[in-house]
């Protein structure tokens, strides 16, 4: 937008003082908000890094005296999730080995949906494409109950597998509608050209469509991922002891009634299920910003 | 059949995933309807009984419980994260010079779990330890702040995280509908010497009426579909005094064993969600159709 | 010779809209098609539906002899430039160009022949390893003629090819393509809604509207001796003039009389042996009405008229007059002494006149 800064001619001599100190106001709101939202990170990770007794006696805004790594220890291999005591670790390996995958086919097939929906218009394909955009916006728990006896009838309730093929579903509307806006914006002419060159579908999609849509990948694989890896609902719904991804974990831990509050392990454990996805999005967050953008202005 | 299959290729490959969502949304949708008239207990039993489930539920104190959090806590979400997004997306939008940093911290809590969120609001919030104690340690030793376990305000808890989670996403979508206002026409106000919050409140906050009603129609659905935030935050206690529908649902039909209950309670938020999504959808599509 | 495209009954409808209806053309080897017509005509959908990347709803195509009414583009061996040039984005010049042949599996060493001759012809070899975004428009231009050129097809498509080059260029690569086809004898069908691309660059001009053939001829049949109204108005620029006015027989020939507000009519003699009814529309290029004393000649015929405008454009001087209600131009030398609101003598070649019917619109002589 242009500048709004830009002093204005009408009011430049009314007071330099009045403009400096408005200026000075709106930095302090700003860092005001700002200390408002790393607060909790901030509670979160120092409170981590104390010890019980120092929980206990000290503030919850205080520095830790002692710096100890023993809560982020039992968080990841030793704090209870009922009455297992094996910490995050398995149920974070669960949730990458349900992530990875989830992702990588949810992508694919988004791809070449969105490919042929927006490139290989036939009768029907916007209606198509209006059903599956559709999906995206159900609340999940009214598939809920049929999905956990299509799981079970088709033995693979509570197991890995069957949590990948629930997320590849329910992804498919959003990785769809991110691919089909991002080739819809390429000229159709592209591929009447590589038709008349001789090249079928999947050659132009592999020569032509898929070396030209690295950002879109990278919109598609961070959304699913950040989906996926928080994904509670269907973790906590289709997952039984063993196979539970690391936000069902997570909330396992915390909520766990057996012995006394761990509270420095919680917010380890927090901190650790958290992890991933704040590193995607401190590292890519230019393209987590577009996924949020590009789906949530629809979803 | 060769020339067939390369004629009907593109079909070919879209086909799965059609099917795939004809079948596990459209077709469960219709499942979860159909038991949602039956009397299915811990089973699902396929004997059309009428509207019975529905009576129960709106007879049911707990889903009375349960729709009134969600009018509260949907309407306090939506409005203080829209006008936080709002008011937040201004201050950014006045040339600052760390832009990308703040905006980086204002919206980074949208990258964590709600279960990660919960667990940490949950944290700060409670009274033994957290903010009470602590304003307490400061020399106010009368200082009360409970709401965590006190069922007339653990609902607003829900409100404080979920708006602390999701406020920087309002805000990334204003700022965008801010930067794509016309230039132009903001020049010209300046030349014709508008006052700057004159520019705002009377052109391009007007101008940006689409973006509030995308930033609506997440937040609403966002707040209907709650379901992560209240587990990891309250359990949807004390009691069942912050049960929303989607936990609500989710006890029906894991713990409770009541299929019928959960189905009818599913039916609603659908419905619900549709009342909001469905005229902007059509609309969307519409327009980009025409 | 066999026509190398041989379009019989085609009709192509979207639904219910009926987008092209009945086309019949055929074209020799060697002949320069240009399917021409204001936007909407449905001649870029005709030329998708030549490459078969539409299918056609009723009638036959065949291209070279062969019946391919319903052959997948990749066999009809046709080449095709399109408007926004479709360069595969990612591939640098040269894979743009052998493209094609890697599809085709055709050997290494054929390619890089081929690749050579063509980028030769269209003087791109120092461009071969660039990739699309750092060519500018009329670069890109001659890489998309080379990527049809290399296929050596039967049939050249082009789509549109000129209409994103500034002006300047759009003539420059007008000229090249005329000799392109020249020096290769090409076949070639290319669409445009530049009339004057279609004058200068056709052997062949088919004239469409509404998906509905108005007339298919030579260039010099186009101009001279326009099929109906439409096809007058929308060939030649300035445009034809287009006058109501009312026939007379009388012994000698055909007198038309053009009304004028505020004035006698103009009576003007054919003396050409016509059958007109009585009223029509009289037809007359800019160029046939000169100032007196410019044009001679059996049918020229002279009247005063009232100058409401005069326009120099450098090499002539264009004088506007109101006849019959309509704002008549007249094509004049560039040093005329015309002024507006002076009354001039004008010479019209009558001899040189189109009727039209009144009523459909319809060629009279």
């Amino acid at each position: 937008m242009t500048d709004l800064s830009m002093p204005q001619t009408r009011t430049r001599s009314q007071s330099a003082t009045g403009k400096i100190a408005l200026r000075w106001l709106l930095y302090v709101l700003l860092g005001l908000f700002a200390l408002y939202y790393l607060m909790p990170l901030f509670v979160m990770l120092t409170t981590s890094l104390k010890s019980l007794e120092e929980i206990r006696t000290g503030s919850l805004i205080s520095l830790p005296r002692e710096v100890s790594l023993d809560a982020w220890k039992t968080a990841w291999s030793g704090a209870c999730t009922g009455i297992q005591c094996e910490g995050l670790r398995p149920y974070f390996w669960n949730s990458v080995l349900i992530a990875v995958p989830a992702v990588a086919i949810s992508t694919l097939l988004g791809a070449l949906n969105g490919f042929v929906v927006a490139q290989w218009r036939f009768k029907g394909a916007n209606i198509i494409f209006s059903l599956m955009l559709f999906g995206c916006f159900i609340p999940f728990q009214v598939v809920l109950l049929p999905m956990a006896r299509l799981l079970g009838m088709m033995g693979i309730a509570g197991t890995i597998p069957g949590l990948i093929f629930v997320h590849v579903i329910y992804g498919l509307g959003f990785t769809t509608l991110f691919f089909r806006n991002y080739y819809v914006t390429i000229p159709a002419e592209l591929t009447k050209a590589a038709r008349v060159d001789g090249a079928g579908f999947f050659r132009i999609f592999w020569s032509i469509f898929l070396p030209l849509s690295l950002p879109i990948i990278v919109v598609t694989v961070i959304w699913q991922f950040t989906q996926i890896w928080n994904d509670f609902l269907f973790g906590v719904s289709f997952s039984q002891a063993g196979t539970q991804p690391v936000t069902v974990a997570l909330n396992n831990i915390v909520n766990s009634t057996t012995g006394v509050k761990e509270y420095n392990v919680d917010m380890a454990a927090a901190i650790i299920a958290g992890l991933p996805t704040l590193l995607v999005y401190v590292v890519a967050g230019k393209y987590f910003i577009r996924g949020l953008t590009a789906g949530s202005v629809k979803g | 059949m060769s020339e067939w299959l390369e004629n009907h290729l593109p079909k070919v490959v879209l086909a799965p995933s059609f099917i795939a969502v004809l079948i596990f949304v459209y077709g469960f949708i219709g499942w979860t309807a159909w038991v949602s008239l039956t009397r299915s207990k811990l089973l699902p039993k396929y004997e059309i009984k009428g509207f019975i489930q529905y009576d129960r539920l709106f007879d049911s104190p707990r889903w009375d419980t349960a729709i009134n959090n969600l009018y509260v806590f949907g309407a306090l979400f939506i409005v203080i994260a829209m006008v936080l997004g709002l008011l937040l997306a201004i201050l950014l939008d006045q040339k600052i010079r760390v832009e990308g940093a703040i905006r980086t911290i204002y919206l980074y809590p949208m990258a964590l779990s709600m279960i990660v969120t919960g667990t940490a609001w949950k944290w700060i919030l409670n009274p033994g330890l957290g903010i009470e104690a602590m304003v307490q340690g400061w020399g106010f030793p009368n200082f009360k702040f409970d709401w965590l376990v006190n069922p007339d305000y653990a609902i607003y808890t829900i409100v404080i995280a979920a708006i602390w989670q999701s406020s920087g996403f309002v805000m990334a979508l204003f700022l965008a509908g801010l930067r794509s206002v016309d230039g132009e026409i903001i020049k010209a106000a300046q030349v014709d010497g508008i006052p700057t919050w004159r520019i705002y409140t009377a052109i391009i906050i007007p101008s940006m009426a689409p973006i509030f009603l995308s930033a609506f129609i997440v937040l609403a659905h966002l707040a209907i579909k709650s379901f992560d935030l209240v587990i990891a935050l309250t359990g949807g206690g004390p009691g069942y005094a912050t049960d929303l529908p989607a936990t609500y649902m989710y006890a029906m039909a894991f713990s409770r064993g009541d299929i019928g209950q959960a189905a009818a309670s599913a039916m609603i938020m659908m419905l619900v969600v549709f009342a909001i999504v469905v005229p902007y959808l059509y609309s969307e599509l519409r327009a980009k159709n025409d | 010779m066999a026509p190398i495209l041989d379009i019989q009954n085609l009709y192509k409808n979207y639904g219910a809209t009926e987008i092209l209806k009945d086309i019949n053309i055929s074209i020799e080897p060697g002949d320069f098609l240009v399917l021409v017509g204001p936007s909407g005509c449905g001649k870029s959908t005709l030329l998708n539906c030549i490459a078969g990347l539409e299918p056609i709803s009723g009638g036959t195509l065949s291209i070279g002899g062969k019946d391919m009414t319903h052959v997948s583009p990749k066999d009809r061996d046709i080449a095709m430039v399109f408007q926004s040039y479709a360069l595969y984005p990612t591939m640098s010049v040269a894979k743009n160009i052998t493209f094609g042949m890697k599809v085709r599996g055709v050997d290494q060493a054929t390619q890089d022949a081929k690749l050579k001759e063509v980028a030769s012809l269209l003087q791109i070899e120092p461009l071969l390893n660039r990739r699309p975004s750092q060519l500018s428009g009329g670069q890109r231009q001659r890489v998309a003629m080379g990527r049809a050129l290399v296929r050596d097809p039967k049939l050249f498509l082009f789509d549109e090819p000129l209409s994103n080059l500034d002006a300047k260029l759009r003539v420059e690569m007008r000229t090249e393509i005329k000799k392109l086809h020249q020096t290769l004898d090409a076949s070639i069908v290319y669409v445009t809604h530049d009339q004057i691309e279609a004058m200068t660059l056709a052997t062949k001009i088919v004239v469409l509207k509404g998906g509905v053939v108005q007339q298919i001829g030579t260039p010099a049949e186009i101009y001279n001796r326009p099929a109906n109204l439409f096809v007058a108005d929308f060939m030649g620029s300035p445009a034809m003039n287009l006058i109501p006015a009312r026939v007379q027989r009388n012994g000698t020939g055909t007198q038309v009389a053009i009304a004028r507000d505020g004035a006698d009519p103009i009576v003007l003699t054919d003396t050409r042996d016509l059958d007109l009814p009585e009223e029509v529309i009289l037809g007359l290029r800019p160029e046939d009405i000169a100032e007196s004393g410019f044009r001679a000649g059996a049918g020229v015929q002279e009247a005063a008229c009232l100058v409401d405008m005069v326009e120099p454009a450098g090499a002539d001087t264009y004088v506007v007059s109101e006849l019959g209600g309509k704002q008549v131009t007249a094509r004049l030398h560039a040093e005329t002494s015309a002024r507006a609101g002076q009354m001039l003598k004008l010479a019209f070649d009558m001899s040189k006149v189109s009727y039209f019917a009144k009523a459909t619109g319809e060629r009279l002589n």
